[in-house]
């Protein structure tokens, strides 16, 4: 068949050639094939492997970008107008909701998607055999995604969005020397006001896209750079078997892309996104939360002084950069767990953080006051570095916990670790959303 | 003569243009991080907040009193003793604004619970400092308040009160 009678759907999906051999040649140029490899082995195509979570964090960026474009139409960024507009744009504008409550979902959906990539890529090694650089990519990729969020979170300029990004933004004034010049910086002023409401949203529509773009390239060509997606290294002589992108991978990757835009659109038609009343500087809503996602760390603000608060998070961040110098035992890649001993101490983790944690918060909450034990320092020390210092503490003690009494290696305790620190922090989170009330007491949501 | 200079020189024709080239390459990265800096400085509010708000005659506020200012901002605190004090309304915990509530006679924060005595000293933690100040000056029996610039302290001190 000469090039000149082929359909177009012959010329995209290249379906003229019948075996494997003239498939993979009529591809070689093919667009899917940038991004893919002509061939990928069959285990790493298992549902139950990646459970498809970096495809679907990428259709819902691609999602975000297209309605997020659409809704730049119709929004107006300024203190005056910006509540009229998407009060507008939920009533009189054609589709208006649904387009709100699409960018609305998918944005909330991504934060999950893109956390539970995370939690897959450590779980099986992900960041091993020279995969480093492209796991600090991924964090890279997850921040932009908060940064998206927390910043998407002002615009519809409701009493939520006001006193969240106030709270959110006073947090940065802990911060030792520069906090204040640079939280002053980024609101343009002293407080959440037309000028904060202009930066976040050149930083949302321009600055961030920008960004996510050149890093989603960065993360997707260095996939393929590193050789494809972790897999268990293979036995001597072990054949695994290698199947065409096309149709094979793709094949899934439409499926899925397919149930989560159908998903989203079902879910988006019946649940608008929510807007509160209009922002009022004056009076704070009670209780004053921060987003859904936030919550965990603002449940952490109860407890401890702000630069505690802040500090806990960035070493436990510092700790995810450096995991790939910390966990360089090689052969478990591409194993859930690592080990069977792996998956035990993961197993024990999540008890212990279930146990734990509910535990503490209960005796700080009731009991404990750290500042009235020791009246002489100032809160920054009995408040913030002790509650700080015990928590590391406490980290520590798990993981050697599981090292002697487990018997776990380097690798496997590590397993645990992050698991604990992950139920934690799931647990806050959940403590945070249902758990709090008016002036954030403890309440039962029932 | 020419192979004289070259050995009386150190520097290279070839080194002095990389090196020149580096050195204009920072300076341009300086000025262009300078510029964007002040380009997005921040821009003062417009309106009351910020400015010089003028709070009414002393005689209207009667001792022990609170007045709230939305639109600058701040509580005239009238206190007891005679002497007035003008508190920024922002919590000085995560910045929620405050409320004066008289049954308890005290300002009262609603994202942490805090709560500050009617001279803005911390009653109830977690806020780490008394409310912040505004300087005030009485003119020609006015109270006038400059909400330009905000003065941070740790406690109340009777010298922060200004008397008529």
């Amino acid at each position: 068949m000469s090039e000149n009678n082929q359909t177009w759907r012959q010329r995209i999906f290249y379906t003229t050639q019948t075996d494997d051999r003239s498939r993979m040649r009529a591809v070689a140029n093919n667009l899917i094939l940038h991004l893919h490899p002509t061939k990928v082995p069959a285990p790493a195509l298992r549902w139950t492997y990646t459970w498809g979570l970096g495809g679907l964090s990428a259709t819902l960026a691609l999602l975000l970008i297209i309605t997020g474009v659409i809704l730049t139409f119709r929004y107006d960024a300024s203190v005056e107008r910006a509540y009229t507009s998407i009060q507008y744009l939920e009533t009189q504008v054609a589709f208006g909701s649904l387009v709100r409550a699409l960018h609305h979902w998918s944005a909330n959906l991504l934060v999950v998607t893109a956390f539970l990539h995370l939690i897959r890529v450590f779980l099986t090694g992900g960041f091993k055999l020279g995969r480093s650089t492209n796991w600090i990519i991924g964090l890279v990729l997850l921040l932009i995604v908060v940064a998206f969020n927390f910043t998407g979170y002002l615009l519809p300029w409701d009493q939520l969005a006001y006193w969240a990004i106030t709270v959110g933004t006073s947090l940065l004034s802990y911060v030792p020397l520069v906090g204040t010049a640079v939280a002053n910086f980024l609101l343009g002023g002293p407080e959440v006001g037309q000028a904060a409401l202009r930066n976040f949203y050149a930083i949302h529509v321009a600055v961030l896209p920008a960004l996510l773009v050149m890093m989603m390239s960065y993360h997707f060509w260095k996939v393929r750079k590193d050789g494809g997606i972790s897999q268990p290294p293979t036995e001597p002589g072990e054949r695994v078997e290698r199947l065409t992108t096309i149709p094979h991978l793709v094949q899934i990757e439409f499926a899925a892309a397919a149930v989560l835009i159908l998903g989203l659109f079902v879910w988006a038609a019946f649940v608008p996104a929510p807007l509160e009343a209009l922002a009022d500087p004056s009076h704070p809503t009670n209780p004053a939360k921060a987003a859904w996602y936030f919550l965990g760390l603002q449940e952490l603000l109860l407890h401890m002084h702000p630069l505690a608060a802040l500090l806990l998070p960035g070493i436990i961040l510092g700790a995810f950069v450096a995991i790939p110098y910390l966990d360089k035992q090689e052969d478990n890649i591409g194993r859930y767990f690592r080990s069977a001993v792996g998956k035990q101490i993961a197993l024990l983790a999540a008890l212990y953080a279930i146990g734990l944690i509910p535990l503490l918060v209960l005796l700080d909450e009731y009991w404990l006051d750290l500042p009235a034990l020791l009246p002489g320092l100032p809160t920054l020390i009995s408040n913030g570095l002790i509650p700080l210092a015990l928590t590391l503490g406490g980290l520590a003690a798990v993981y050697l916990l599981f090292r002697t009494t487990n018997k776990a290696n380097k690798s496997e305790a590590l397993v645990g670790l992050f698991v604990f620190v992950m139920v934690s922090l799931l647990l806050l989170t959940l403590i945070g959303i249902f758990f709090r009330g008016p002036n954030m007491a403890l309440v039962l949501p029932f | 003569m020419s192979e004289q200079t070259t050995e009386k020189t150190k520097l290279s024709r070839r080194d002095f243009l990389k090196l020149g080239v580096g050195a204009l390459s920072a300076l341009a990265v300086l000025e262009v991080s300078g510029a964007s800096l002040l380009f997005l400085q921040p821009r003062s509010l417009d309106g009351e907040f910020g400015g010089q708000v003028i709070a009414g005659l002393v005689d209207s506020f009667p001792p022990g009193s609170v007045v709230e200012f939305p639109d600058g901002r701040f509580y005239l605190i009238h206190a007891p003793d005679g002497g007035f004090l003008a508190v920024y309304r922002r919590c000085t915990h995560l910045g929620c604004s405050v409320s004066w509530e008289p049954a308890q006679n005290h300002f009262f924060c609603p994202c942490h619970a805090s709560s500050f005595d009617i001279v803005g000293d911390v009653e109830n933690p977690p806020a780490p400092r008394a409310l912040d100040t505004f300087p005030v000056h009485i003119d020609a029996g006015q109270v006038i308040v400059d909400t330009s610039s905000i003065q941070t302290r740790d406690n109340f001190a009777p010298d922060q009160l200004v008397y008529a």
